[in-house]
């Protein structure tokens, strides 16, 4: 019994980390070469465990995100208690003119108003947005914006289509239009033709090899992803210790009910 | 027995025995309580199922001091449970893998009783308090789920409140005056928050303990469905039976270690189990203009929920899922065969059993995809299995070929 206990445990152990191998691979696929580009399986590959990518984050996040975006959920102090980030260097860098460390990032410099005139809708709030859509969909979503001149905004994306959001990467990542091919395939004797994503290419480029933005985006997610559950490095680091108290206790009270059914006959 | 020798025990324990029946109460519920010694795996989910109420109990209360109840604030509380309680995400996450961790071991539980006749002639009241048992546990469950606020809360909230409103005549009112509103809002949630934490624990816990002594009335049943108390040895205790302490109090110890081990697993590593114990579009609050897609029950109702949505008109659909649950009610009174065990029953009800099984957990996992095309027809057909189980209970049972069945228990030690 305590067998099918230990497979368990390191099934789940590997159910947990086995997102994070899986991303780095996948991170720059070869732009328009052959196959379609595989978008759709990309996985954001992020450590949350990994500080020094969630303090490039949190960076990442005060430089390009919460102009516009909260995270009224989570308060400055914990995030750089959590992210290890020295009080001078929050106060000097993170936190905008007039705040506390111990104040929800709340502070945007958008109007509400303004937001709905300029975008059609209020920018939301992103303190559980890696909960509700989950990394995966954050990371394809920063990944795959593109010039779009039919939308009032310009751009488009292929994980969300017709965001309100711009492409506010775009001078770090260049500009990218998309090239859809047409497949023609057979529907009950007509001929139906389907618009399908093929690849990227680059117009213009942007400040940022594809490498390096890929790694701005996995870090952006990685810090999105604490913020949605700013406990969850603790939560796996008691778990295991949890785990490894009650398969101890159980292998003991294995032994005592062996010991008492030794004269049940 | 304890009333004899209570008044020659000196010092506090007889002091508190001349007032209290302490002593005799443990020697008639655990040491001179015998229990069949041939109990398998299936027999630890009743003790689980305690363990995991006593469980729920605790971490609901230590919950309800921090929970904000109302439209505006659930959500934000339970955000701040999550974030500013110390410990708070671990009493949050220990509470909702309770309630599918509950849910689990009470289907295997009431699975045991189908498996090995546990509802048959004299434990047909034992039955019966364990079905209002699972009746209560739905409602516990459904209105806990609706609690956070979040967005999958609020239509889950929607979509069965509304079932009410397919009742002919009074239907319509009586919705409003579930919802005390006339749509899911601030009052539905107050009074839902009232009948999670008070109204229905009291009733589960009186279930429970009326559960309990109706088991203390009849014994336990056992693998080979035989009554033990029929055996007798010469000491006037039943040959097969052991006593409830220490034997069965240190095996189900063991049980607990392996469940907890489990249990600590999802609740520390996999607290969503990938969207099945919590949804993503609950981590977005409510909001009445937009609805998920697709509106899904719990893991632990989809089977019911299957059903309902296979058929086309919503009436009879709520009528079928009422009955799809009625139906375990009146099992013991459809179950003619003169034998109670699996082990001695005939290919036919094995046959029905198997049927069951499959169509529950195709059902369940039906209920979980979109109700278009293959799905619905599917649902249907495993609908029509569901109900042939019970349905035709009386006559497979009676038709059985069934095995003789021994005078004495199979047990390998």
């Amino acid at each position: 019994m305590p067998k099918t206990v230990v497979v368990a445990l390191v099934l789940a152990l590997v159910m947990d980390l086995a997102p994070l191998g899986l991303g780095v691979a996948v991170a720059a696929e070869a732009e328009g070469a052959g196959a379609p580009l595989d978008w759709e399986h990309w996985h954001a590959g992020n450590e949350v465990a990994n500080t020094a990518s969630l303090q490039r984050g949190a960076r990442n996040f005060a430089n390009y995100c919460a102009s516009c975006h909260s995270l009224k959920y989570l308060r400055y102090s914990r995030m750089a208690s959590d992210l290890k980030i020295p009080t001078d260097l929050l106060k000097a860098n993170l936190i905008p003119a007039g705040a506390s460390p111990a104040d929800y990032y709340t502070q945007t410099s958008i109007a509400p108003a303004d937001a709905v005139n300029w975008f059609g809708k209020e920018p939301p709030d992103l303190s559980l947005i890696a909960r509700s859509r989950g990394p995966d969909r954050l990371y394809r979503f920063l990944k795959t914006f593109y010039v779009d001149p039919s939308r009032p905004n310009r751009t488009n994306n292929l994980e969300l289509n017709n965001p309100a959001m711009p492409a506010v990467l775009s001078a770090l990542e260049g500009v990218k239009q998309a090239v859809f091919k047409n497949e023609e395939s057979t529907v009950d004797g007509h001929t139906v033709v389907t618009k399908r994503f093929d690849h990227f290419v680059t117009l213009s480029p942007g400040s940022l090899s594809s490498e390096e933005f890929d790694g701005f985006v996995r870090d952006t997610v990685n810090f999105l992803d604490y913020a949605g559950e700013p406990a969850q490095v603790e939560r796996r680091s008691i778990g295991v210790w949890v785990v490894l108290f009650l398969l101890t206790f159980t292998w003991m009270a294995w032994l005592l009910k062996k010991e008492y059914w030794k004269d049940v006959h | 027995m304890a009333s004899v020798d209570a008044p020659t025990q000196g010092g506090f324990r007889g002091w508190l025995n001349k007032r209290l029946p302490v002593d005799s109460f443990i020697r008639s519920q655990l040491l001179d309580y015998y229990a069949p010694k041939n109990f398998n795996v299936w027999y630890f989910f009743g003790s689980l199922a305690l363990l995991v109420l006593v469980m729920q109990l605790f971490t609901g209360i230590f919950l309800a001091m921090f929970y904000k109840v109302g439209d505006t604030t659930a959500f934000d509380s339970v955000e701040y449970i999550m974030r500013e309680v110390d410990y708070g995400w671990l009493i949050r996450y220990l509470h909702s893998t309770g309630a599918s961790a509950f849910f689990l071991v009470v289907y295997l539980h009431m699975y045991r009783a189908f498996l090995y006749g546990s509802y048959k002639t004299p434990r047909e009241l034992l039955w019966l308090f364990g079905m209002f048992i699972y009746l209560a546990l739905m409602a516990e469950a459904f209105m806990g789920y609706v609690l956070p606020w979040g967005n999958m809360s609020y239509w889950a909230a929607q979509v069965i409140i509304n079932l009410f409103s397919t009742i002919p005549v009074v239907g319509p009112g009586l919705v409003e005056w579930i919802r005390g509103d006339y749509g899911v809002a601030d009052a539905t949630i107050d009074r839902f928050f009232a009948l999670h934490v008070v109204a229905i624990p009291l009733v589960l816990l009186l279930l429970v303990a009326l559960h309990l002594v109706a088991l203390r009335q009849t014994g336990s049943n056992n693998p080979d469905g035989i009554e033990i108390k029929e055996h007798p040895g010469p000491d006037g205790k039943p040959i097969d039976g052991i006593p409830f302490h220490p034997y069965y109090t240190v095996k189900d110890v063991f049980g607990i270690g392996v469940f907890l081990t489990l249990f600590a697993i999802v609740a520390f590593f996999v607290p969503t189990f990938g969207n099945l114990f919590m949804e993503e579009a609950n981590f977005e609050p409510a909001n009445p203009l937009s609805t998920p897609e697709p509106i899904a029950p719990s893991w632990y109702f989809t089977p019911y929920y299957a059903i309902l949505r296979a058929v086309p008109n919503q009436r009879l659909g709520a009528l079928l899922l009422l009955l799809a649950v009625l139906a375990y009610f009146f099992v013991p009174w459809l179950d003619r065969s003169p034998v109670k065990s699996v082990r001695y029953r005939g290919w036919l009800f094995r046959g029905f059993l198997a049927l069951f099984t499959v169509s529950f957990l195709a059902l369940m996992w039906l209920g979980m995809r979109p109700a278009t095309g293959g799905y619905v027809t599917a649902a249907r057909v495993f609908a029509c299995g569901y109900f042939a189980f019970f349905v035709l209970m009386p006559w497979y049972s009676r038709r059985d070929r069934v095995k003789p069945v021994p005078n004495r228990v199979s047990f390998h030690a």
